[in-house]
């Protein structure tokens, strides 16, 4: 409407398709000066005066005044008027700066759309961290074995249905096969559905302990081994590993704990060996071969001769002073009260006594040649 | 409470669901506050307390442990990361601490002394109706310059905002919560906006006061460490925004994209057959030539 106005002032003359009846005191500038003074008026009234614009976060509804407050007014006034009147100039402010923003009709209520909440608050908890894989996992992405899905239902022939692949009314359910053919090897009065009903015990709880130990790695912490945290019957075997493991788990390390009278020395308590995978890191392989290579390559022997005859030296010394105490034991016996701790206490006070006196002795002789090369002891 | 590390594993469905709601998620719940009482303290705070217990009402829960130390404990129990704690002695009168936790261990504390208080029943006025999203403003240069204010000022922020939701009813924006930072003095007053008529779209504001209205005077801090405070505002790779490749802009601002196209084989285009101009042995009659393309133009 403007442009046209503009243009006739201009040109002089009237447009023709306008048709306007002609007012007393009607002039371009007059009709645009009253249409801003309604705008402005119309303004005004949301419109408020500030120093420095306020910072908004629109979507947590916050709004920042930097502004500095007049301290002599704040004074002056009643506290509860100074502060709701700067209470309502930065919520208008801030409810502008929300109707700025699109709307939308939703079930005849209009609703604003809001941004994402730019202030950084801190989070509740920290962010969740990836699942480290299972021993399984790690040995499929190993081999390269892809995860087939699988269905979850699958047709059932017998009963003509779809029925579960696992759960509740499976179809391959063995634990409700109600007639079990005894096999020859078995022994006809063992009770076959109580060996099922074990056999499937026995598999959850290795499926649990399972489980639990990838949680432990995942987590670094050390879970007991079979056996040592009784379940189930224990065989003779699981039952002398435990009773060896807790004959260990003392501060010096199992050396001053005794024997029983019958007790046999365990065996395979060494160090286990642990081999490498087959297929894995290939550098690291031939790095292995290319160091055993030069280990076999180099003139330096692999065995430290002082060392091996200083050891055999004091194991000797130490079976000497047993032998001793042994004899001298039995003949100052009274009446059997030989109690095993002191028996125990002076076995260590030999072997200690043998091995303080081996450091400075012959460098000579290799291997044990039982009395030679040793001054007079006896 | 059992162990939470997957070793106790949920027998129902339900619990399931529960212990998942309460576990470490990308995108995080509203953050629930507990509301302490603590061993003595005087009417002004009990009051106060169950002033902002009303305002925070569906996330927050009321506790009185005996002592403050077994605030971790309730926070476990109730999944709460917020905390307030108010108490009353002669060093200390009418004491509020708010507290924020990460992890179950305190981030930032803050002491407040409440001077002037005004109940919610001392002003006879009609109030919002519970849990509408409310308006927060933050007045004072304080909050800018001061390191105290500024973690003050999150920990508000983080306190009263309530859930964070994508929309908001433009008629629900009633409740705005006012803070003036003066002279070493917190303001705190709350009003309801009335939405007025102006002559254009936005409305004109006129506030009434109804909440509690208090004057704090901040007393201790116990503020978190900056790689703790670092530490607890890392975002999940995940969350953050994918940046969208291939688009550009111009100084006029035209977005532009690029299409990537196999290789034509230009001797197979399709383009406009003149038909008398086809390989058919037919001979060619210019006149009739040209006054086809005329008419196909």
């Amino acid at each position: 409407m403007f442009v046209t106005f503009s243009y006739d002032v201009i040109l002089g003359k009237r447009s023709t398709c306008f048709q306007k009846p002609k007012m007393a005191a009607c002039s371009v500038e007059d009709v645009l000066a009253k249409a801003e003074q309604e705008e402005a008026e119309k303004l005004k009234s949301i419109s408020v005066q500030k120093e420095l614009d306020l910072e908004f976060d629109i979507g947590n509804l916050v709004a920042y005044d930097k502004n500095r407050i007049d301290i002599r007014k704040f004074r002056q006034q009643k506290k509860d008027d100074f502060l709701r009147s700067l209470a309502r100039d930065n919520t208008q402010l801030l409810i502008n700066e929300i109707w700025k923003h699109p709307t939308e009709r939703v079930e005849e209520v209009i609703v604003v759309k809001l941004p994402e909440p730019t202030t950084p608050l801190p989070r509740e908890k920290p962010p969740p961290k990836p699942r480290p894989p299972t021993k399984w996992e790690e040995f499929a992405k190993l081999k390269g074995i892809q995860k087939k899905k699988k269905t979850n239902l699958v047709w059932d022939d017998v009963a003509k249905e779809w029925k579960r692949r696992w759960g509740y009314k499976r179809v391959n359910d063995g634990t409700k096969e109600w007639l079990i053919e005894v096999p020859e090897t078995a022994d006809p009065n063992e009770d076959q559905f109580a060996k099922r009903n074990k056999a499937k015990k026995e598999k959850v709880a290795k499926n649990e302990l399972n489980r639990l130990r990838n949680i432990a790695r995942s987590q670094k912490i050390k879970v007991p081994g079979v056996g040592l945290t009784p379940t189930a019957e224990q065989s003779k075997t699981d039952l002398a590993r435990a009773v060896s493991v807790a004959k260990v788990s003392t501060a010096s390390v199992g050396k001053f704990q005794d024997r029983l009278p019958k007790e046999k020395a365990p065996k395979n308590t060494g160090k286990k060996r642990k081999f490498q995978p087959v297929i894995g890191n290939f550098s690291n392989e031939k790095q292995r071969q290319l160091d055993m290579l030069k280990v076999m390559d180099s003139k330096k022997p692999r065995l430290d001769v002082v060392k091996a005859a200083n050891k055999q030296m004091r194991a000797d010394d130490r079976e000497e002073a047993a032998e001793k105490f042994k004899k001298g034991g039995k003949k100052g016996r009274k009446g059997g009260n030989f109690s095993g701790k002191g028996g125990g206490g002076g076995k260590g006070k030999g072997g200690g006594g043998g091995k303080g006196r081996a450091g400075g002795k012959g460098r000579g002789p290799p291997g044990g040649k039982k009395g030679s090369g040793k001054p007079g002891k006896r | 409470m059992k162990q939470a590390n997957g070793v106790v594993k949920p027998k129902t469905r339900r619990a399931k669901r529960f212990l998942d709601n309460r576990a470490s998620k990308l995108t995080e719940n509203v953050k629930n506050s507990m509301i302490m009482k603590g061993g003595n303290t005087s009417l002004t705070v009990t009051q106060a307390l169950k002033d902002i217990y009303s305002l925070k009402k569906p996330n927050a829960d009321i506790e009185s442990p005996i002592c403050f130390c077994l605030q971790e404990f309730f926070s476990k129990k109730t999944d709460s990361s917020l905390f307030l704690f108010g108490s009353h002695n002669k060093k200390r009168p009418n004491n509020l601490i708010f507290g924020r936790l990460f992890d179950f261990h305190v981030l930032d504390m803050i002491e407040l002394g409440i001077e002037t208080y005004k109940s919610l029943s001392d002003i006879k006025t009609s109030k919002c109706p519970e849990g509408t999203k409310p308006m927060l403003v933050f007045a004072g240069e304080a909050f800018d310059n001061d390191n105290d204010h500024k973690r003050m000022k999150s920990l508000l922020t983080d306190f009263f905002r309530g859930p964070v939701v994508p929309s908001v009813r433009l008629a629900g924006l009633e409740h705005v919560l006012h803070f003036t930072a003066l002279e070493g003095k917190i303001y705190m007053r709350s009003y309801r906006s009335l939405l007025k008529k102006s002559g254009c779209r936005t409305p004109r504001i006129e506030l009434e006061e109804i909440g509690p209205s208090f004057d704090f005077v901040l007393r201790r801090t116990h503020l978190a460490s900056d790689d703790l405070y670092k530490k607890a505002h890392k975002q999940p790779k995940a969350l953050k925004p994918k940046k969208k490749k291939n688009i550009s802009h111009n100084t006029f601002g035209t977005k532009f994209g690029r299409l990537h196209m196999q290789k034509q084989d230009l001797s197979k285009l399709q383009t406009r057959k003149m038909k008398g101009l086809r390989k058919r042995g037919r001979p060619v009659v210019e006149g009739e030539a040209s006054l086809k393309t005329a008419d196909t133009e």
